[in-house]
């Protein structure tokens, strides 16, 4: 029920001020969905959608550094292993 | 797709469980509160890849399952209106009322509607203005704010014949309700990633402080929940208890201020009634007086239904985390998904459900559903 999805801002049309609309690309399916409430939004943001409204942008920044150190931590585990054979 | 696929990621699920298990030194019983997040723990068989100390209890957040009785009633006794066309998303169409669902409603020949959005249901109020639409606006703080969009974009545009059901619940009284119950066994919390979006995390800290229980905002990919539970059980090995953010690529503090905005000029908070968990103070909106032209309830006049529960089922016991599924005696027998007794069982995020439509294969789940 509370299922949100992240996609790709691809195009905007805020020719309503109270219901600003976005194209947005969900891996491959193109939807629409109202971004009213998304401050700073530009094409290519990455949003978080939910029946139809975008909740928030996803920062990039954090969702990289997150997947960075995991990809890290992997690593250093399959070292570790590799050692222990 | 991006954002997603990487948090599905075996190697990357491995490492915090071995992290997890590291830190761990006594059993710790943590719930997740979000229906989201129990389906995707049942679905990638999390518990499985988790040492044995760690129990998750699974909470009463599917707002599918909460939605009690009478309210299904209510949207049924409206829908079978010749003058009505009903829409809903599409998990509370098979949610089984006391006599039958709205899905046999549409089969007798009613105008029943599945949308995705409430605009959708806007769009169908200004294409028919001979019929009245009705939306069965149900959810958590997640899908609160959209639906309120709605009342106000049916205002904008002038229509007269459009209303809503509203059967909004929220969670920080839930939480509360759970903290504070004698058979409580939770000691700290995942909460739920999509409603803090909206409403950010602020709200926790004072339940976080009055109960000691830490509690972790925590998205709904497997490698979110695994790194929530371990900031969650470090949390609870170093004595502390904060509010954190696993989410923090979506959720900040203070959520989406706009979003909030709409919600405290559309809906007023009022006590509701939680289908299996009884009545709780202040934990759901309806609407402001000013909006009554668009209340459903208002407009139809379909009483006041008081309904009973199955006697068979435990569904208050497993919404608290106190029992699980599997320890219910109609589990899988005159309970199952096609046949409900309860509301865990009704939609796919309920413990019961999840438990029903995994609890076979949930030994290899982690290994076919996670990318490798
Ligand atoms: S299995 Fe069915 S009857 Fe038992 S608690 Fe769950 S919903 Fe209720």
């Amino acid at each position: 029920m509370c299922l949100a999805v992240p996609g790709k801002i691809i195009s905007i049309d805020d020719s309503n001020t109270e219901l600003k609309m976005a194209k947005i690309n969900f891996g491959g399916i193109i939807k629409d969905a109202c971004i009213q409430w998304i401050e700073d939004v530009s094409i290519g943001d990455y949003v978080i959608v939910h029946a139809g409204f975008a909740l928030n942008k996803v920062d990039t920044t954090e969702a990289e550094e997150t997947i960075r150190m995991l990809n890290e931590m992997s690593r250093l585990l399959e070292d570790e292993d590799a050692k222990g054979n | 797709m991006k954002f997603v696929d990487e948090y599905r990621d075996l190697k990357s699920a491995k490492v915090l469980t071995k992290q997890i298990e590291e830190v761990v030194t006594r059993p710790w019983a943590i719930m997740e509160i979000c229906g989201g997040q129990t389906h995707s723990i049942l679905k990638y068989g999390i518990e499985e890849l988790l040492p044995k100390q760690i129990t998750l209890l699974h909470g009463p957040g599917c707002p599918v399952c909460v939605t009690p009785l009478e309210q299904i009633d209510k949207a049924i006794a409206i829908a079978s209106r010749n003058d009505v066309i009903f829409t809903s998303f599409g998990d509370m169409l098979r949610v089984p009322g006391s006599q039958n669902d709205l899905l046999s409603v549409k089969a007798n020949g009613s105008d029943v509607r599945m949308v995705y959005s409430p605009l959708d249901a806007v769009k169908i109020a200004e294409e028919n203005p001979n019929k009245k639409i009705v939306f069965f606006a149900v959810g958590f703080e997640t899908t609160a704010p959209v639906n309120a969009m709605s009342v106000l974009e049916a205002k904008r545009r002038n229509l007269k014949n459009f209303s809503i059901l509203s059967s909004h619940v929220l969670v920080p009284p839930a939480i509360e309700a759970l903290l504070s119950s004698d058979d409580c066994m939770i000691q700290g919390f995942l909460a739920a990633g999509h409603v803090c979006t909206v409403m950010g995390y602020e709200e926790y800290i004072p339940l976080c402080e009055k109960y000691k229980t830490p509690i972790v905002v925590t998205g709904f990919e497997p490698v979110d929940i695994l790194q929530g539970i371990l900031m969650c059980v470090k949390q609870l090995e170093e004595g502390r208890c904060e509010v954190e953010n696993q989410y923090n690529r979506v959720v900040t503090k203070s959520g989406n201020e706009q979003a909030k905005k709409i919600l405290s000029a559309v809906f007023d908070t009022i006590d509701r009634k939680w289908r299996g968990m009884g009545n709780i103070p202040k934990s759901g909106y309806a609407l402001k007086e000013i909006f009554k032209d668009f209340d459903a309830e208002k407009i139809f006049d379909v009483g006041h239904l008081e309904q009973n529960e199955s006697s068979l089922c435990i569904a208050g016991e497993v919404l608290k985390g106190v029992k699980k599924p599997v320890e219910c005696s109609a589990f899988g027998k005159e309970c199952k998904p096609e046949t409900p007794l309860g509301a865990p069982m009704v939609s796919t995020e309920g413990a019961c459900a999840a438990y029903f439509h995994y609890g076979k294969n949930k030994f290899n789940a982690v290994h076919t559903d996670l990318v490798k």
